[in-house]
């Protein structure tokens, strides 16, 4: 699609997930230039192919497991060869872990916490320091609604993302007086394979739409969005139930 | 799980699916009764299998490859007509076929081979098809094309995804100068002057379709808009391809009394006359508005309420002009008639689809509201009409015909049925063939 931005470069980190993948066709159609990190080599070739084929200028691929912080140091420098340019890490990676299994699991709650939060904050700490003088970068991080208050049927998720939330908070106050951003997303309910298996309604979004809010709050450089929007009114109700209530309910 | 049903609304069954979300993914359950899903465009039940499981392949949405020079374009499966022509267009290229709907997946077309206003030209999307990768349901792979498992080829085009999942298309594309298109609207009444009409412009207009009004009596009998045209010549800055947003939407199901002889009689009147106006007159109209009018309404479908509609559309031979017009008189006689009833003449380029609907002669397709017994008996009389006049229904619109129309229609299912897949099934193939 003709376009008169400039060409950004950016990353995306998780780039298998199905809204990293609707993201990227956006940037595809800008003509950027992506770098795509997963662990399936396969399909992040078949993704590859088809931002090509849209559009996108330059695709790249790293092949990695973006939990295993001890290759952090090693990835970072990859990253690096692919480009110094890089404007925007997009981050996408995470998982579903079952709430049951959690409770009687300490190795699954601690693998979920790892994969979720730990260590996308040795990853974010690292890029941190890099863009600090690099100036005008964007870190895009993808939360959700589920780390606004803790439940029952979900707790270690949203532990995962609470603290995410959290951490993110902290980071954008700091890289602030270098000018760049830290932009944190919140989705809530999406329709994609993470959530096959339930029943789905009016509050569900399709990964395209999620994915064109997160573009559009990039660009903007926002610093917190729900997507869709109407979930922003929805957890502010939610958060504004007393403890002594919200203890007793089942959402 | 998500709601799967077809474009007609009704019935509403409930569907049980699994979602492929690769396309190396095995089909790896014991389920004996597989039916690929695109996006539900389909108006009966060619798209549902309720009593087995659907495979859900909207996530197999991506670009394999695109030859820019050559035109030559693979894709998975799942990717939308719309998303190819918004990557297609700005580097010069076209679909070779398009049904009225952008909103169809490759996997779709194919296998309802789909046809478009180019019939007379071009003929279906079948003649365009290079080759793609059929997967069985034993897990064998197959590459079919014209020169390779050409039988499975043939019988997977128009096969109403009964013969396994297509995983991939490869198409070859139509250059194109712009996405707009040079449109002239001729009034016409009745289906002789329609016929002169499309034979004079048959080797001139690539794009040619009538609509016709199906409720009016009297003078007005037949009276009808025929539209023909070609491809924009040259290029210049306002003629290249522009994003429209100015999308419309039915939020809600209408009310059942909204629908009436009055409303459709008067819809009718204003889109004559609304239109008549262009009348001898070259427009230069965007693709988007040509092709595809009705994508410009969201769920357009829901104006006929939650009770559904039924399309019929057929072909009649050019012969059989007589049995044609006693059809049309039956139709205006029932008041069942529609908001647009869509004429077109379909030429002889035979497609190497097995069981493809399009064949030579006059091709209508009409909405019917859904008003139970009495409905389903007046297009029980029709499918009768048809049949006398040698000429067949379009499956992909069907939802009712009965064992021995479709046999009649399609005298060819016989040969087709060694072709399909074992554990391949659907609601509209256990209705006429089960």
């Amino acid at each position: 699609m003709a376009n008169n931005n400039p060409i950004q470069t950016i990353a995306i980190f998780g780039a298998t997930s199905a809204v990293a993948q609707a993201l990227a066709k956006l940037h595809a159609y800008a003509e950027d230039n992506i770098l795509l990190l997963a662990r399936n080599e396969e399909h992040l070739e078949s993704i590859a192919n088809d931002l090509k084929v849209r559009g996108a200028n330059k695709v790249d691929c790293i092949n990695a497991d973006l939990a295993q912080i001890d290759q952090h140091n090693e990835l970072l420098e990859s990253i690096t060869s692919f480009s110094n340019e890089i404007e925007k890490y997009y981050f996408f990676y995470g998982v579903l872990p079952d709430q049951a299994q959690c409770e009687s699991s300490w190795e699954h709650t601690l693998d979920a916490l790892n994969t979720n939060f730990i260590s996308k904050v040795s990853l974010l700490s690292l890029l941190a320091n890099k863009i600090e003088k690099e100036q005008n970068r964007s870190l895009v991080v993808v939360s959700s609604v589920a780390g606004d208050r803790g439940r029952q049927s979900n707790y270690i998720y949203g532990t995962g993302k609470g603290a995410l939330s959290i951490f993110l908070q902290g980071l954008r106050n700091r890289l602030q007086k270098s000018n760049c951003h830290v932009i944190t997303i919140k989705p809530g309910f999406i329709d994609t394979p993470m959530t096959e298996s339930f029943d789905k309604n009016f509050l569900w979004a399709s990964p395209e739409k999620v994915a064109s809010d997160i573009y559009h709050a990039a660009s903007k450089n926002r610093d917190v969005i729900y997507s869709p929007w109407f979930w922003r009114y929805i957890m502010l109700i939610i958060k504004c139930i007393p403890e002594r209530i919200f203890k007793k309910l089942s959402l | 799980m998500s709601d799967y049903r077809s474009w007609g609304y009704t019935p509403p069954k409930k569907q049980k699916a699994i979602r492929l979300n690769w396309k190396d993914t095995r089909l790896d359950s014991d389920e004996n009764c597989w039916l690929p899903y695109g996006n539900g465009r389909s108006y009966g039940d060619s798209c549902l299998n309720s009593q087995g499981r659907l495979i859900d392949c909207r996530s197999l949405n991506k670009f394999i490859s695109f030859d820019k020079n050559k035109g030559i374009l693979r894709c998975e499966a799942g990717v939308k007509f719309n998303e190819i022509l918004d990557t297609i267009i700005p580097l010069g290229w076209f679909l070779p076929v398009t049904p009225g709907t952008k909103y169809v997946t490759m996997g779709g077309a194919v296998a309802n081979d789909v046809h478009g206003k180019n019939h007379h030209q071009d003929g279906t999307i079948g003649r365009h098809i290079l080759s793609f990768e059929l997967v069985r349901s034993d897990g064998t792979r197959l590459l079919c094309s014209p020169t390779t498992n050409q039988d499975l080829f043939r019988a997977t085009i128009g096969g109403l995804g009964l013969t396994g999942l297509i995983t991939w298309v490869e198409i070859k594309l139509i250059p194109v100068k712009s996405s707009f298109l040079d449109v002239e609207t001729v009034p016409f009444k009745g289906l002789r002057e329609f016929l002169v009409l499309s034979n004079d412009s048959n080797a001139r207009y690539q794009y040619s379709v009538a609509w016709l009004d199906c409720v009016a009596d009297g003078k007005n009998f037949m009276r009808g808009l025929f539209m023909r045209g070609n491809h924009h010549s040259s290029q210049s800055p306002e003629t290249t391809h522009k994003k429209k947003n100015n999308h419309l939407s039915v939020p809600i199901n209408f009310p059942k009394w909204s629908i009436n002889r009055r409303s459709i009689a008067a819809f009718n009147s204003f889109y004559y006359y609304a239109n008549k106006r262009k009348a001898g007159k070259t427009a230069v109209q965007h693709y988007d508005s040509f092709f595809y009018p009705l994508d410009s309404i969201d769920h357009w479908n829901r104006i006929y309420g939650g009770q559904g509609f039924y399309q019929y559309q057929f072909v009649v031979p050019l012969e059989k002009l007589n049995i044609m017009e006693e059809i049309l008189h039956k139709i205006v006689s029932s008041g069942l008639g529609s908001f647009l009833a869509v004429l077109k003449e379909f030429g002889n380029h035979e497609s190497p689809g097995m069981l493809s609907f399009p064949r030579p002669g006059i091709c209508l397709a009409l909405d019917f509201s859904n008003r139970g017994a009495f409905t389903l008996d007046v297009l029980q009389e029709l499918d009768q009409l048809v049949i006398a006049a040698g000429g067949a229904v379009y499956p992909a619109k069907d939802l009712r015909m009965s064992t021995q129309a479709f046999k009649s229609f399609f005298p060819q299912a016989k040969e087709f049925t060694r072709f399909i897949d074992p554990n391949f099934s659907s609601d509209f193939w256990k209705r006429v063939y089960g």
